[in-house]
This record gives structure tokens, C-alpha cells and sequence, in this order.
């Protein structure tokens, strides 16, 4: 494994002394020749190139949505350059002098280690020993489980049984208009397979895959849980991302087999944009999950960042007695606007769902939930149990609510609870009256209103997420 | 606190909520160790003139002034003043759902400290403080984790204002209407919560309308609030007084008033 590393490390620097910047970053637009480039860089096989372009076919013929309520300029797909390897060397910053001062004070703030600021802000990083050592013991711990944790495009050509069987059969190629140029187009991401029986002996981060820089745009994951097996996986940190690319689309993949059981927790700080939302990063995600018999999926997000958010993580009940899970943290501020919700679609008997969303709006931002919960005939003795609170920060900003339910099997069970409240004068009179100041009071109850969705949250990172929350909303009083 | 005898001094205090005045020349002298009972029919001013001393927004000052502590409480942020040892315990205390009693008071401790440059108290530390203080107040220690206020009965709200009275230490401690809504070993126990925290650099403005309370705590004086002023000024024994026969004979004003002569 550390050959792998070496490897990855040796060929940036590769990059940046000895490619051209012309092989590193393919020119502006999207045609099958560009498909056929990247598949080639990737050094994929064959079947791989028919199945990416057969999905390019079929995104020729979709049309963008225009259904949630979010408001941005038309994309320009043909604008947008569809493959950037690792970033070179001299493309970087050179040290953190260079980096923007506003995300080295967030990073600061959130005690990020020296060393993981300059991966995170991208600063050229040439001797990540400590890095190194913890990717290694990491990797072998989970070798020896028989865990197989590596990037999808390494999976492609190692494990390809295993992606052939898999890839594309939770989330359709022709599955809604960004999953489709996602299949088309995508660069890298992340493949987990757990073995049958197994309990994962540790979280799975994307933060601890070492060669994770430049997946961003179009990123690919698929988690393949074995029967009866275990996994909790974190995807992304808490830290802001420096990040050049406008547009990210990506598809996440579960599966979870007969008794397996899944857990996908994303903290997402993408940048916003400015206080006009100018530059910030449109983010267009496809999450779902299937659930084999008495398996359980469990999606726990909490989003702060990004201009646009389009994200609806969702659970296929596929088997009897399976069990979907939704926890949501959304938080808005200045422009920035999200639709996001879930789905959950129960086929077997005794499938069970829970949805607790919190949507958080301060300054003039939107923040909508849209929630499916489908109750096919087969699922007898089904359950849903939703829950939607909203909380307002100022009287600029809007909250929106759109459950749809369709049930289509008397016996079903849907419960649907809504609530809208402010962050009351009271209140911050209260906290104020103690000795704290507006900013850590807001903090403090808006971080109260997350609870139920924090308890969620692996240890570290419900703190985390908690002071990223408190810094999100820095500027949001008065 | 040395070159000054009083501790807290309004002088002709105007203010108003939402461009109504309800404080209309309020005058109190207040010295450390003294506890002051305030008393007066609804609708006098008594909450709000709590209010205007914390600096709750929308309630303005048009004149007069209050200096705390030979400082100018007027000038002061609302979170400062609390840091400067004002303390109000709130007629009608507020939940804050999901937000322990426990994360509440430690933070509301610590931004007490950091203003005085202490660093923050330990978890332990706090946290055995935050028990000792439950057992004083009667509430069970699960009180420290369940969300601020939230659910919590009549009384239980007023015993935890008390409680966090023991914990934060103020120098001026304004109870509004805390003995309002007990049972009798409630009562019992504020009062006991209060006279275990006189000692002579903390001065308590008590709000009630009960003599009851003035019975276990033992003002040193009593004031009548009436129209957004003070209409009469006594020991205890007033208390009395307007227990047996109200207000009505103290109402300044009508010149038809009988009852005055
Ligand atoms: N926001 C407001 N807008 C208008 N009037 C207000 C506002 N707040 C308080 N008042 C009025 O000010 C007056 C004084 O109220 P306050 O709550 O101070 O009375 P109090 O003496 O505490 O009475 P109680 O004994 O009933 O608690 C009342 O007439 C009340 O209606
Ligand atoms: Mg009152």
C-alpha cells in the first residue's frame, strides 16, 4: 500500500515538472471524443467506455430540471472542461501566504492542524509524512479485515466483477439529467466493499484517502455492504474546500445486502459565494441507498455550504423489515438556496422510515424540504414517521415545506409532523441576560434545534459540525 | 466597590416600550448587602423597569440614569451588564428547546469568566457546582440535562432561574415574581436560596406581590411601584400594610380619591 502512495505522491510531482498544463486539463467542452479521453486517461476497459457513453446518449435526450425551487443562470455544459488531473505543483499555492486569509481563519477556528490546512487549501505539499504513516497503518488494518476501501477509478480495474455488478444498479444511468453526464463523464470518487459478516474495525473517510484532492467535480462513489456486514462512512470534513469548479454532480451508491447495515455521513461547506452568491459552487447530487432484507441505511447530512444545493438522499425498502433512515441539517444563509429532502420508497412488508429534517434559514436565503415517501402495494404494515422543523433567523429569509406522500397500500402507516419557528427575542434576551454574547447565543440555539440530527453524527464530527454551524452563522445577527 | 456606598442608583428614570411609557421618574438607592422588596398592583412597571435595567431591546430610556457599581449602566451592551453582576430572574422564564441546562449554564459561566480574564471552569469543576446547586434548589441533578426550561412545571422554571442565580454570582440579583406559582416548600426553598446568598457585596431587588415571601426573606426595605414610580417607601412592616389593605389608598392622582385622607 505504500507503494500506492509513493506512487500517487510521485506522479503530481510528475505533473508539475514534466506534462504540459494542455494533458492536464482537457479544453472546454463535452462530445463523445471527450468521453472516449477520459475513459482513456483512466485507462478503463472497454466495457467501461460503452457504459459511459451509452449514458452520454441518453443525457442528450434529458432535459435539465426545473422543479425545485432554487434560481440560477442557465449551465453552459459545453463551458466547462471535463477532466483536470491532480493539480500541479506550480499550480498551487505555494505556501499558505497564498491562500485566502477568510478560510485559514475558518480553518483556525475549527483547530485544523497545520499540516491538514495545506492539504485542504491545496497548498503544495511535498512530504506528508504523518499523513503517509496514517493512511498506511489505516489500509492494513482494513486489509486484514478484508475491507477493500480505494479510489472507484483503481476499483474499475482491480475489483471490475464487482463494479460491473454493481455500478448503475441503484441509481440508473438515465436516473434524472445530472446522474446521467455523472455517468457519462465522471473522474473519481470512492469504492468500499464489505465482506460478509464483517463489521468495518473503523469510520471509512474520505478524508484519509490521500489521492482524494481532485475529485471534486464529477465524483463517483459506490459502498457495497455485504450480508450481515457493517459500515460507517464519512464523506467529507468539516473544513471549507478551496475549490475552482462551479459545477459538481455526483452519484453516491448503497448497497446494503440481507442484514447489512449502512451508515453515510457528509458534512458539506462547499463555498457559498459572496454575499450575493456570485462564484459559489451549484452542487447537483444523486444519493440513494437499496435495502435488502432486514437491512438499514442511514443518511445523516448536515449541509452549510454551496450556492445551489440539489440533493434529496434516498432509501429503496427493497426488502422485507428493512429500515431507512434521514437526519438533516440544512442551513442557509446570504443567497444561498437549497432544496433538499429525501426519498423513501418502501416495496417490502414491515419496511420502516424516519425523517427528521431541520432546515435552517438566516439573511435572505431560501430553504426548502422536499420529501417522497411511497408506499408500493407489497408493503404491508409499512411506516413512515417525517418530521420537518423549521427555523427562521431574521424576517429576509424563507423556509418551505413540499412532503408528498403517496400510498398506495391501506395498510401503511404515514406520519408527517411540520413546524416553523424563529429564533425568538425571548430567547436571545435569555441568553444574553446570562453573560453571552448574540453571536454564541444564536449559535447555541440553533445548535439546539440540530440535536436530534447532531446525536446522529459520529462523535467528532457532531462537534465539529457544531462549531462549523456557529462559524456559518457568524454575521447573521442583528 | 470602595468609593462608593451605593451600589445601584436610578436617578429620574423615563422609559418606554413601543413609544408607551410606562417608567415615569423611577428613583432607587440600593447599597451592597441590602434586599429590597418591590410590591405594586399589575400593570405598574415592575417587570419592565427589570427590563430596562437589563438593556432588553425595544425598551428605551428617554432620560434619567443608572449607574451600577460606579459604572453607567445605560452605556452598556445588554451582555455586559450581566457581566458587571446583573442578574434577572424571569417572571416568566423561557424555554430554549435542545439546549441542556447544563451546555446553558457553563456557557453563561464561562462568558461571566472570560469578561473578568478567568479562564474557563473545568467540566468536573462545573459540574459539581451545577449538582450542589440543584440540590439547594430541590431539583433533581436529570434537570441539568434536559433542554433549558423545556417542559419544565411553573415552579420548576422559578427554582431553576434560582439556580442559576447560585451558579453565576451576581452582585445584583432582580427576582421578578420567583415566589409566584409555588406550593409552600417551594417558597420555602427560594427563600432559602435567596438569604443563603446575602452576604454584604450582594444586594437583591425582590419583586413579589406576597408578603408571605417577605416573611422568610426579610427585606431591610419595601417599595410600592405604582404608575412607573415609586408611590411609597417603608421597612417590612409596610408589606403588612398593603396586605391587609391594597393599593388603593397609596394611589397618588384623582383628587375625588377618599380613600387618601
Ligand atoms: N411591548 C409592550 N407594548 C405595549 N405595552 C407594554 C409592552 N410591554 C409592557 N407593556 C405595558 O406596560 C405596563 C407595565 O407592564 P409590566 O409587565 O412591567 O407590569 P408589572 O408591574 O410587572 O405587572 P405584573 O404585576 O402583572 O407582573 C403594562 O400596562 C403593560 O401592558
Ligand atoms: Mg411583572
Amino acid at each position: 500500500m505504500t507503494e500506492q502512495i509513493d506512487k500517487a505522491l510521485a506522479r503530481e510531482y510528475e505533473a508539475g515538472f514534466v506534462s504540459d498544463v494542455e494533458s492536464e486539463t482537457f479544453e472546454p467542452g463535452l462530445d463523445e471524443s471527450v468521453i472516449r479521453r477520459i475513459s482513456q486517461m483512466k485507462n478503463e476497459p472497454e466495457w467501461m467506455l460503452e457504459w459511459r457513453l451509452s449514458a452520454f446518449r441518453e443525457w442528450l435526450e434529458m432535459e435539465e430540471p426545473d422543479w425545485a425551487l432554487v434560481d440560477y443562470p442557465k449551465i453552459d455544459f459545453q463551458a466547462i472542461s471535463y477532466y483536470s488531473a491532480p493539480k500541479s505543483m506550480k499550480d498551487k499555492p505555494k505556501s499558505l501566504d497564498e491562500v485566502d486569509p477568510e478560510l485559514l481563519r475558518t480553518y483556525e477556528k475549527l483547530g485544523i492542524p497545520l499540516i491538514e490546512q495545506q492539504m485542504l487549501a491545496g497548498v503544495a505539499v511535498d512530504a506528508v509524512f504523518d499523513s503517509v504513516s496514517v493512511v498506511t497503518t489505516f489500509r492494513d488494518k482494513l486489509e486484514e479485515a478484508g475491507v477493500i476501501f480505494c479510489p472507484i477509478s483503481e476499483a474499475i480495474q482491480k475489483y471490475p466483477e464487482l463494479i460491473k455488478k454493481y455500478i448503475g444498479s441503484v441509481v440508473p444511468k438515465k436516473d434524472n439529467y445530472y446522474a446521467a453526464l455523472n455517468c457519462a463523464v465522471f473522474t473519481d470518487g470512492s469504492f468500499v466493499y464489505i465482506p460478509k459478516g464483517t463489521r468495518c474495525p473503523m469510520e471509512l473517510s474520505t478524508y484519509f484517502r490521500i489521492n482524494e484532492q481532485n475529485t471534486g467535480q464529477f465524483e463517483r462513489t459506490l459502498i457495497v455492504a455485504d450480508e450481515g456486514s457493517h459500515v460507517s462512512y464519512l464523506e467529507g470534513c468539516t473544513a471549507p474546500q478551496r475549490d475552482e469548479n462551479q459545477l459538481h454532480a455526483a452519484v453516491v451508491e448503497l448497497v446494503a445486502m440481507d442484514n447489512a447495515e449502512i451508515k453515510y455521513s457528509t458534512v458539506q461547506n462547499w463555498y457559498p459565494g459572496d454575499e450575493d452568491g456570485k462564484g459559489g459552487i451549484y452542487n447537483f447530487v444523486t444519493k440513494r441507498g437499496i435495502c435488502h432484507t432486514n437491512a438499514k441505511i442511514s443518511w445523516t447530512q448536515v449541509e452549510t455550504g454551496s450556492a445551489v444545493t440539489w440533493k434529496y438522499p434516498s432509501c429503496v425498502l427493497k426488502g422485507d423489515n428493512s429500515v431507512g433512515e434521514f437526519y438533516s441539517v440544512a442551513l442557509t444563509r446570504g443567497r444561498q438556496q437549497a432544496d433538499t429532502g429525501t426519498k423513501m420508497i418502501h416495496l417490502g412488508k414491515n419496511t420502516k422510515s424516519t425523517i427528521i429534517s431541520k432546515g435552517i434559514s438566516a439573511g435572505k436565503s431560501n430553504n426548502s424540504y422536499r420529501g417522497l415517501v411511497r408506499m408500493n402495494p407489497g408493503a404491508d404494515g409499512a411506516r413512515n414517521f417525517t418530521q420537518c422543523d423549521s427555523l427562521l433567523i431574521g424576517d429576509k429569509c424563507g423556509a418551505h415545506t413540499f412532503p408528498y406522500v403517496e400510498s398506495r397500500n391501506p395498510s401503511a402507516i404515514i406520519e408527517h409532523e411540520a413546524t416553523t419557528s424563529k429564533v425568538s427575542d425571548e430567547q436571545m434576551f435569555l441568553c444574553r441576560q446570562r453573560g453571552l454574547d448574540p453571536e454564541k447565543a444564536v449559535s447555541m440555539i440553533v445548535n439546539g434545534f440540530c440535536k436530534e440530527v447532531f446525536k446522529e453524527l459520529p462523535m467528532e464530527f457532531a462537534v465539529e459540525a457544531g462549531k462549523l454551524l456557529e462559524i456559518s452563522l457568524e454575521g447573521s445577527v442583528g | 466597590m470602595s468609593n462608593t456606598e451605593t451600589l445601584l442608583s436610578i436617578k429620574e428614570l423615563h422609559a418606554s416600550v413601543e413609544e408607551k411609557q410606562i417608567i415615569k421618574g423611577l428613583n432607587l438607592e440600593i447599597k451592597p448587602g441590602e434586599v429590597h422588596a418591590i410590591m405594586g398592583p399589575n400593570g405598574a412597571g415592575k417587570s419592565t423597569m427589570g427590563y430596562v435595567l437589563s438593556g432588553r431591546d425595544g425598551y428605551n430610556v428617554e432620560s434619567g440614569s443608572v449607574i451600577l457599581d460606579g459604572e453607567d449602566l445605560l452605556e452598556m451592551e445588554t451582555e455586559d451588564r450581566a457581566r458587571a453582576g446583573l442578574f434577572l430572574a424571569f417572571q416568566y422564564p423561557v424555554e430554549i428547546p435542545g439546549v441542556s441546562n447544563l451546555e446553558f449554564l457553563k456557557a453563561s459561566v464561562d462568558a461571566q469568566r472570560e469578561a473578568r480574564g478567568e479562564d474557563a471552569i473545568t467540566s468536573a469543576d462545573f459540574l459539581k457546582e451545577a449538582k450542589a446547586a440543584c440540590k439547594q434548589v430541590n431539583l433533581p441533578v436529570s434537570f441539568l440535562k434536559r433542554g433549558v426550561n423545556e417542559g419544565f412545571s411553573g415552579g420548576e422554571k422559578k427554582r431553576n432561574e434560582l439556580m442559576q442565580m447560585l451558579l453565576l454570582k451576581p452582585k445584583l440579583c432582580i427576582l421578578d415574581e420567583t415566589d409566584s406559582g409555588l406550593d409552600i416548600d417551594a417558597l420555602q426553598v427560594v427563600a432559602e436560596g435567596v438569604n443563603s446568598q446575602r452576604s454584604a457585596d450582594r444586594s437583591f431587588i425582590v419583586v413579589t406581590h406576597y408578603q408571605r415571601l417577605l416573611d422568610y426573606i426579610k427585606p431591610d426595605f419595601v417599595h410600592v411601584l405604582s404608575e412607573g414610580k415609586i408611590v411609597k417607601s417603608g421597612d417590612a412592616s409596610l408589606a403588612h400594610e398593603l396586605e391587609a389593605q391594597g393599593y388603593a389608598w397609596l394611589q397618588t392622582a384623582p383628587a375625588e380619591d377618599e380613600l387618601e385622607g
